[in-house]
């Protein structure tokens, strides 16, 4: 199993998702450079991490979305193969069209950085089969523009073809207004596309997924993914 | 020819701040201002390319890149330069 994590100019979390699937997981990974013409075949998973790509000029991921690795990314994803956005990663993926909606700007107008609570909506897909439905996790989130933003007749398709994954709650589950921190639509905090190969969230699951940390709560998006990709079969 | 161009958010999506800044206009007494829109304005200068040319490269350009449009709408004008 190979994975590779892209790095934009801008990326700043890809050393974490890098660390966490080549230390942690002992996977074979590598680094994509954003230039170039790179076969993704030769892969299994692609990790679009969080930072700054292209400095946010524009609109988050505006820019990244055109850059030459994107085509190789849109169509290894187009094939069905397996590519987690998080957080910079998440808003390059609803720029390149891999999954619907937009993500704009914290409605509190302030950039967030903290420890946020999130319920798993769906345990069906490759990236959340491993957790329990309903469970409260606690992940982080930093972002300035992590509000996530769907008209009424998109948030219908994916609530009714169960493709939201993760949404921000309280300590007990509760989705309230009161607990969702930026504003998004439905507290959705990550969607899957319909076919479950492509998933995007704003909170960052590498940053609590080492066991030398004391919170491990983001560990298991990364196995499950890893046992999708074991078992070759994409629930 | 100079292309104006002006995006703004659709109606419906939240825009924290023009919110802001409403909020402080209101402060200063401008009551009259029922709504803020804030977007981003961009300047064009184009070469070598028919009005009817610029007109489909200018909307191509908004559509492609410079809008988000499940968040933005974008509307532009054309002129001459000087």
């Amino acid at each position: 199993m190979k994975c590779g994590v892209v790095v934009f100019p801008g990326s700043n979390c890809d050393h974490d998702c890098f660390h966490i699937l080549k230390h942690v997981f002992k996977l074979d990974t590598e680094w994509i450079w954003h230039k170039g013409d790179v076969d993704l075949s030769q892969f299994d998973l692609i990790v679009l991490p969080g930072g700054y790509s292209y400095g946010d000029y524009l609109r988050a991921g505006a820019i990244a979305q055109f850059s030459s690795i994107m085509k190789e990314v849109v169509r290894f994803a187009n094939s069905g193969r397996m590519v987690l956005g998080i957080c910079n990663g998440f808003q390059v993926l609803l720029e390149a069209g891999l999954l619907p909606g937009a993500l704009i700007q914290n409605h509190t107008q302030k950039f967030i950085c903290k420890t946020v609570t999130v319920r798993v909506e769906n345990i069906f897909t490759p990236f959340s089969s491993e957790y329990i439905k309903k469970t409260v996790l606690a992940i982080p989130i930093a972002h300035h523009q992590g509000s996530y933003f769907i008209g009424p007749d998109g948030l219908s398709k994916l609530i009714d073809n169960q493709l939201v994954v993760f949404r921000y709650c309280g300590p007990e589950g509760e989705v309230t207004d009161l607990y969702n921190p930026n504003g998004s639509v439905d507290n959705i905090a990550g969607i899957v596309s319909e076919n479950k190969n492509v998933m995007g969230l704003m909170p960052h699951p590498e940053r609590c997924a080492d066991p030398a940390w004391s919170n491990l709560d983001g560990q298991l998006i990364f196995k499950s993914a890893i046992k999708s990709l074991e078992s070759g079969a994409l629930l | 020819m100079i292309a104006k161009i002006h995006i703004i958010f659709k109606d419906g999506v939240l825009d924290p701040q023009g919110k802001a800044v409403h909020n402080t206009l209101k402060n200063l007494g401008y009551n009259e201002v029922s709504e803020i829109q804030m977007g981003k304005y961009l300047e064009l200068k184009l070469d070598g390319v028919s009005r009817e040319e610029a007109e489909n490269r200018v909307a191509e350009m908004c559509e492609k890149l410079f809008a988000n449009t499940v968040i933005e709408s974008y509307r532009f004008t054309l002129e001459t330069a000087e």
